[in-house]
């Protein structure tokens, strides 16, 4: 059974269809990076299996741990182990980082029948993982995400990540907006998230991140369908030669097909 | 309704003239001048109407078709200290002023030792003592007074009197609670409380609305507060009557030369319910803040007026007002802001926020900013939505199921206004309230 097992997805957004025929394995212990450019679908296919309501599921299924992914709500894939990483995160005024993240974390542990933890306990908790991701602990008694940078939100977004503990986390767009220095922390933080319990996907439109999250596969998604599979070599062609070259090549097709069937 | 507003007139001035005969020799007073002016000017109009424009969106038209009885004497209508637990903040060494029905009970309230230069007690006692406060500052605003103003002056017999003198700091709050009673007779209860803090003198002021009983009562309190110069007041106001009763509050504060104040009005209870605070800068560089929360639900109908006069140059002014409506509710909010010619560098800040949480939730917001001075900084903002549907699944997105986060959202909407209360034991228990109140992503009534 895989981790995740996507089969002929189909999805969009009143009546566009957006996704069109998605199919993609991942086992525990990988790192997979889709890649593509604007518009290819990369951040609707990351929605979707995050539940996001605004998007139709058309055809096909998704699994999930041998669970139906797509009849679960939002917080019970949460809790079953998956994790977003919001591209955009959003600035909750009024709840503390602290306050939001032991809420998240006990209804986690409530789902799976774990004793709920106390603030003592969470607190230290926290201080192991802030090492991990080397955050200020000023972050913790702030509004979730309210006047933070960009790179302090997607800093948080894997904080939070650390803490929540995932089997299954998507990144989406994690890159977008973060300079060197803040790509570099983030990356190294997921790095050090890794392990053989869990995987990662990667969702991103450049190869930079990719310098920092070595995949161990790579898929290029263009207009809602999965062109082209390989290792992690690929990204490296595809920084080079561009999206168009993937649009143009004729092994792009069967390149697809045999990723389809193995 | 020409008829029932002469019957309404002809009513309060029938209960004037019985009031005036048991008074003896008390009605050559000052105080019975002022209220003898009270009642002509409520005779000379009435109740408002919605065709009055500070009125449009609230009809009184249930208070003015109802006959109240104005309470004019203390009764302890069998309040007993224990019925009080639920509306005490803190019990051991701090001023509790308990009233009922708007009458000073001294049985029920509790005063330690006072520190020197600081008075608290009845304003009934504070003007039999001294006469010459009527007219010194119990006097109708001079920019025009307010119908239930006008009706609270005509009966005006009682509520608290809190003096602070020059440079006197009092650390502990200081509790007004008034209890409405209700009887089989509508009831009128109307305390006037006068608060004074002399120049650099500190206090705080919980000013609490409570009920006991199920029946229908106005309460119609006027409030008047006199910050000195470099003085600092904290008045809070905590509305919890309950659901059949009516509410008008007229809150007058008055700041001197580099004076604070800041007012939380925190609405939670009553039928239909109007405060009306208004602040006037007397002095220079000094600063007001203006805040409140109104939550309520099914018919309740909770209005905001608010004014703030810039008299003079230099001082600053910050309002945040937030609703959260659920059923059948409405809000108003109407928040003027003078800048008189000569109050250059003026900087005012006013923010009306609303989260409605039902489709039948409904407010009517309105900025009324009138700007004479040319060198000013005066901003303006209102917003009215739902909750944040993004805010919900990033929540969602994180285990926290769908009921909770709507609650922890809607919380923290209304919490931003409950963490400006300085007072300690009143924001725990404004927090406690609030996570009774708003639960399962709705406003639920009080339990």
């Amino acid at each position: 059974m895989s981790l995740l097992e996507v089969r002929n997805l189909h999805a969009g957004v009143q009546g566009n269809p957006i996704l069109e025929g998605i199919n993609l394995r991942v086992e525990k212990g990988e790192i997979h990076a889709i890649m593509g450019p604007n518009g290819s679908g990369k951040s609707t296919l990351a929605g979707v299996l995050a539940g996001r309501d605004a998007y139709v599921v058309t055809e096909g299924e998704v699994s999930y741990q041998g669970k139906d992914l797509l009849a679960l709500s939002p917080e019970e894939r949460a809790r079953e182990g998956l994790f977003l990483a919001f591209q955009y995160p959003v600035e909750i005024p009024g709840v503390t980082n602290m306050y939001f993240l032991k809420a998240a974390l006990n209804a986690i542990r409530k789902h799976r029948n774990l004793e709920e933890l106390d603030a003592m306990e969470f607190l230290a908790l926290v201080k192991q993982k802030m090492k991990i991701i080397d955050v200020d602990q000023s972050l913790l008694n702030r509004p979730v995400n309210e006047g933070f940078s960009g790179g302090e939100k997607k800093r948080n977004e894997i904080f939070q990540m650390a803490v929540l503990d995932p089997t299954l986390a998507i990144l989406d767009e994690t890159d977008s907006g973060l300079d060197i220095d803040a790509l570099r922390i983030v990356a190294e933080g997921v790095n050090r998230l890794r392990s053989p319990e869990n995987a990662v996907v990667v969702v991103t439109h450049y190869q930079r991140l990719l310098n920092y999250i070595v995949p161990d596969f790579v898929h290029v998604l263009i207009d809602g369908k999965i062109v082209k599979s390989g290792g992690k070599e690929l990204a490296l062609v595809l920084e080079e030669k561009g999206y168009d070259w993937v649009r143009t090549e004729p092994g792009a097709v069967s390149a697809l097909a045999q990723e389809a069937g193995s | 309704m020409t008829k029932s507003l002469i019957n309404v007139r002809e009513w309060y001035a029938g209960r004037f003239a019985r009031f005036e005969e048991g008074l003896n020799g008390a009605s050559g007073s000052p105080l019975h001048a002022l209220r003898r002016g009270g009642i002509a000017a409520f005779a000379a109009g009435g109740f408002p109407t919605t065709d009055q424009e500070e009125w449009r969106f609230t009809s009184v038209a249930p208070i003015a078709s109802t006959e109240f009885t104005p309470v004019l004497v203390y009764d302890q209508s069998g309040v007993t200290e224990s019925d009080l637990g639920e509306w005490i903040l803190a019990r051991a060494g701090s001023i509790l002023l308990v009233f009922i029905n708007g009458h000073f009970s001294r049985t029920l309230s509790s005063i330690p030792a006072l520190p020197e230069g600081v008075s608290a007690g009845s304003l009934a006692a504070a003007l039999a003592g001294d006469p010459a406060l009527a007219s010194r500052y119990l006097a109708p605003d001079p920019a025009g007074e307010d119908p239930f103003a006008s009706l609270n002056t005509a009966f005006l017999v009682d509520g608290a009197f809190v003096r602070v003198d020059a440079g006197v700091v009092l650390d502990a709050p200081v509790q007004i609670l008034s209890l409405s009673v209700s009887s089989a007779a509508p009831l009128l209860v109307q305390p006037r409380h006068l608060i004074i803090a002399g120049d650099r003198a500190r206090i705080a002021v919980v000013e609490s609305y409570g009920g006991k009983g199920r029946g229908i009562s106005l309460t119609n309190a006027v409030t008047q507060i006199i910050v000195g110069d470099g003085g600092a007041v904290e008045h809070d106001k905590l509305q919890l009557e309950n659901q059949a009763s009516y509410h008008v509050g007229t809150t007058r504060v008055t700041l001197g030369r580099e004076s604070s104040f800041t007012s939380n009005t925190i609405n939670l209870g009553g039928a239909i319910v109007r405060n009306n605070v208004s602040a006037r800068f007397a002095g220079e560089r000094a600063e007001c803040t203006l805040n409140g929360l109104s939550v309520a639900t099914g018919t309740q109908l909770v209005d905001n007026h608010t004014v703030i006069d810039h008299a003079v140059p230099h001082c600053e002014s910050h309002e945040l007002y937030k609703s959260v409506l659920d059923g059948n509710a409405r809000g108003v909010f109407n928040g003027k802001i003078f800048v008189r010619q000569d109050a250059q560098k003026t900087d005012a800040k006013q923010t009306n926020k609303t989260l409605l949480l039902s489709d039948d939730a409904t407010i009517d917001t309105k900025p009324q900013l009138e700007i004479f001075a040319d060198d000013v900084k005066c901003t303006h903002g209102a917003t009215v939505g739902q909750l944040d549907e993004e805010q919900v699944f990033y929540l969602r997105a994180r285990g926290i199921g769908e009921t909770e986060a709507r609650d922890l959202l809607t919380f923290a909407f209304a919490t931003d206004v409950i963490n400006r209360v300085h007072v300690d034991v009143l924001r725990e228990k404004l927090d406690a309230l609030l996570h009774t109140r708003l639960r399962q992503g709705r406003v639920t009534l009080e339990t």
